[in-house]
């Protein structure tokens, strides 16, 4: 059958559908603090990131939160469920569609725009954290596993402190 | 000419009726006036030095960055014989804050709504239609009156100090030399880190923390919460009460040290027995969080927190430096702007090795994130009570002495015992 002139592979709307479907996972995940399924997304050897982008736009290297490798994002996880003193929030993720940069069938790389807003019980809801994921995934056995998500974030101050993770 | 606001008469400021400073009472955190008025004599005046900046974030002739001195915008800037000015943000003209960008390189700062032309000092170069516009007929048009002087409309210029690359400013031309201002006290723990090597720029980290900006100065000069409130320090014996340590203070009580240096962690009976944040059997999955390497130049210490009154603070916590500027804002609220830096001398792996502490640190840190925390809800507590209450700083006596341990208030006292006297109330 002749293509359309215009029409998009399949392959680029299921990639597509695929990080969607997955972003939106894991702002659930997040968002309910099941912490341990937000572990569960990413590869063994993954790296995630949380930087201002007045660091990443200057390639300065230092980040809000730097982890390497699911054992640092347990200890993450520990500090947020056993040792970080904090008043409890609640987020909730907005996550914008998803802009698939490559897909070569071992592994996707994509962008999607996020904002993530903060309540505090008793309080009204304020624009937490907003910016964007820079992403690698590679094709996992049960789906896609995040190998490296770097959340570049624009908002220049934190709202006091950051304890979970974006 | 004299810019500074008209003082405020002390009738309309509250009164601290004890004796000594081992009290605080809850308007020092909360009262608009007393707010006014600290702004004016540590921030904008009185002999205080206020960090504006690392030096190596101006590694060229005319690099500049926005910085603040108090609640005052400034230029730190280089200029083309390399020394460093810092002006303020505010133009001669009619007061616009001209500068936007807050890092970049320029070689004069113009100023977008007359076109008024800075030189990097500060000095007035010129303006448009100074001589007035001339017609064909030979009419002038306009101009500025005959005796306007270049010379009295640049913008204002901070007395600058640099220090092996620290910069600091001060808008009193007056004030003290650097270094008699910190004291010989606390100036050779400065000159353990910033002894001349040169240092590279890691980056930035920002928050803003709800609560009074003395908080944060109080939370450094408090060795009594760190191996209570932080899991980390007493479970990794990073800080806590059982550790050889020292505090020193300058002969005035405004700057001051903690020093100590780590042990073992684990149980210990006498500081960890009833400490809920006190966890046995925890440990890393991933070690390379606190893969801790001595440096040369440690000399002993494994943690030096330095608090240079009235804006920042210096970290040394195992291999993680950072510069901690307050940028006060209102009464109940301040900025926190953390420079993480490491030495050029550095190899790659200890880059590294500080980077991946840097995660105890800053807005997120494992131990730095419940700090932040904790002031917020102090100043939450302060607005509650009104201005009946007071805090209650005695651990280890009412006086302000140096210890050679951390079980004490001291550096507190200390503190206000100096913001009282220049205070005046
Ligand atoms: S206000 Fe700056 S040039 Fe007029
Ligand atoms: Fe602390």
């Amino acid at each position: 059958m002749p293509m359309r002139p215009h029409a998009i592979a399949l392959s680029v709307l299921e990639s597509q559908y695929r990080v969607d479907q997955f972003n939106a996972a894991y702002g659930d995940c997040l968002d309910r603090g099941a912490y341990d399924s937000w572990i569960a997304m990413f590869t063994e050897d993954c790296l995630y990131k949380v930087v201002p982008r007045e660091n990443h736009d200057a390639g300065l290297p230092l980040c809000t939160m730097a982890l390497e490798g699911q054992g640092m994002l347990k200890d993450r996880v520990y500090g947020i469920t056993n040792t970080l003193f904090h008043a409890p929030y609640y987020q909730r993720h907005v996550i914008g569609g998803a802009r698939i940069l490559s897909d070569n069938g071992i592994t996707i790389e994509a962008t999607a725009n996020y904002s993530v807003f903060r309540t505090k019980p008793g309080s009204v809801s304020e624009v937490y954290n907003v910016g964007r994921y820079l992403d690698r995934f590679v094709y996992g056995d049960q789906g896609l596993l995040l190998q490296e998500r770097l959340c570049v974030f624009d908002s220049e101050l934190i709202l006091n402190s950051l304890i979970y993770p974006i | 000419m004299n810019f500074a606001p008209t003082s405020l008469s002390a009738e309309t400021l509250p009164r601290w009726a004890d004796e000594g400073s081992s009290r605080i009472p809850f308007w020092a955190y909360t009262d608009p006036m007393v707010y006014r008025r600290e702004i004016e004599r540590f921030f904008h005046g009185g002999g205080h030095w206020c960090y504006v900046a690392l030096e190596a974030e101006l590694p060229k002739a005319g690099d500049y960055k926005l910085s603040y001195v108090g609640e005052r915008q400034v230029i730190v800037v280089r200029d083309r014989d390399q020394s460093i000015h810092v002006v303020e943000n505010r133009c001669a003209h009619r007061g616009v804050r001209f500068c936007q960008k807050p890092r970049g390189t320029a070689r004069s700062f113009v100023c977008p709504y007359h076109q008024w032309t800075y030189k990097l000092n500060g000095d007035l170069a010129g303006l448009p239609f100074r001589q007035g516009v001339k017609k064909d007929d030979g009419e002038v048009q306009g101009g500025m009156p005959p005796d306007f002087d270049l010379k009295q409309h640049g913008l204002t210029k901070l007395k600058v100090a640099t220090y092996n690359g620290l910069v600091f400013a001060t808008f009193d031309h007056d004030a003290p030399g650097f270094e008699d201002y910190i004291g010989p006290d606390v100036m050779p723990w400065l000159n353990r880190i910033f002894d001349g090597r040169k240092l590279t720029i890691l980056g930035t980290n920002r928050q803003r923390i709800p609560g009074n900006w003395k908080l944060m100065m109080e939370n450094i000069k408090d060795p009594y919460h760190p191996g209570l409130l932080h899991t980390w320090f007493v479970t990794f014996g990073l800080w806590r009460a059982d550790q050889q340590s020292r505090m020193v203070m300058d002969s005035h009580g405004r700057h001051a040290v903690m020093i100590s240096q780590r042990n073992a962690g684990g149980e210990a009976k006498a500081v960890t027995e009833g400490v809920t944040s006190f966890k046995k059997d925890m440990t890393l999955n991933d070690t390379r969080l606190l893969d801790v390497m001595p440096e040369y130049w440690w000399k002993g210490p494994t943690v030096t927190m330095i608090t240079l009154f009235p804006s920042v603070i210096i970290q040394q916590q195992v291999n993680s430096l950072s510069t901690r500027h307050i940028v006060p804002s209102g009464p109940d609220a301040f900025d926190f702007v953390w420079t993480h830096f490491g030495f050029e001398e550095d190899d790659e792996t200890m880059t590294r090795r500080r980077l991946r502490q840097a995660n105890l640190f800053g807005p997120a840190g494992f131990v730095s994130a419940d700090d932040g925390e904790v002031i917020e809800f102090s100043q939450d507590g302060f607005r509650q009570k009104g201005a009946e209450g007071a805090t209650v700083c005695e651990l280890d006596g009412r006086g302000i002495a140096p210890t050679s341990h951390m079980v004490t208030e001291t550096l507190i006292r200390g503190m206000y015992g100096y913001w009282r006297k220049v205070m005046e109330i």
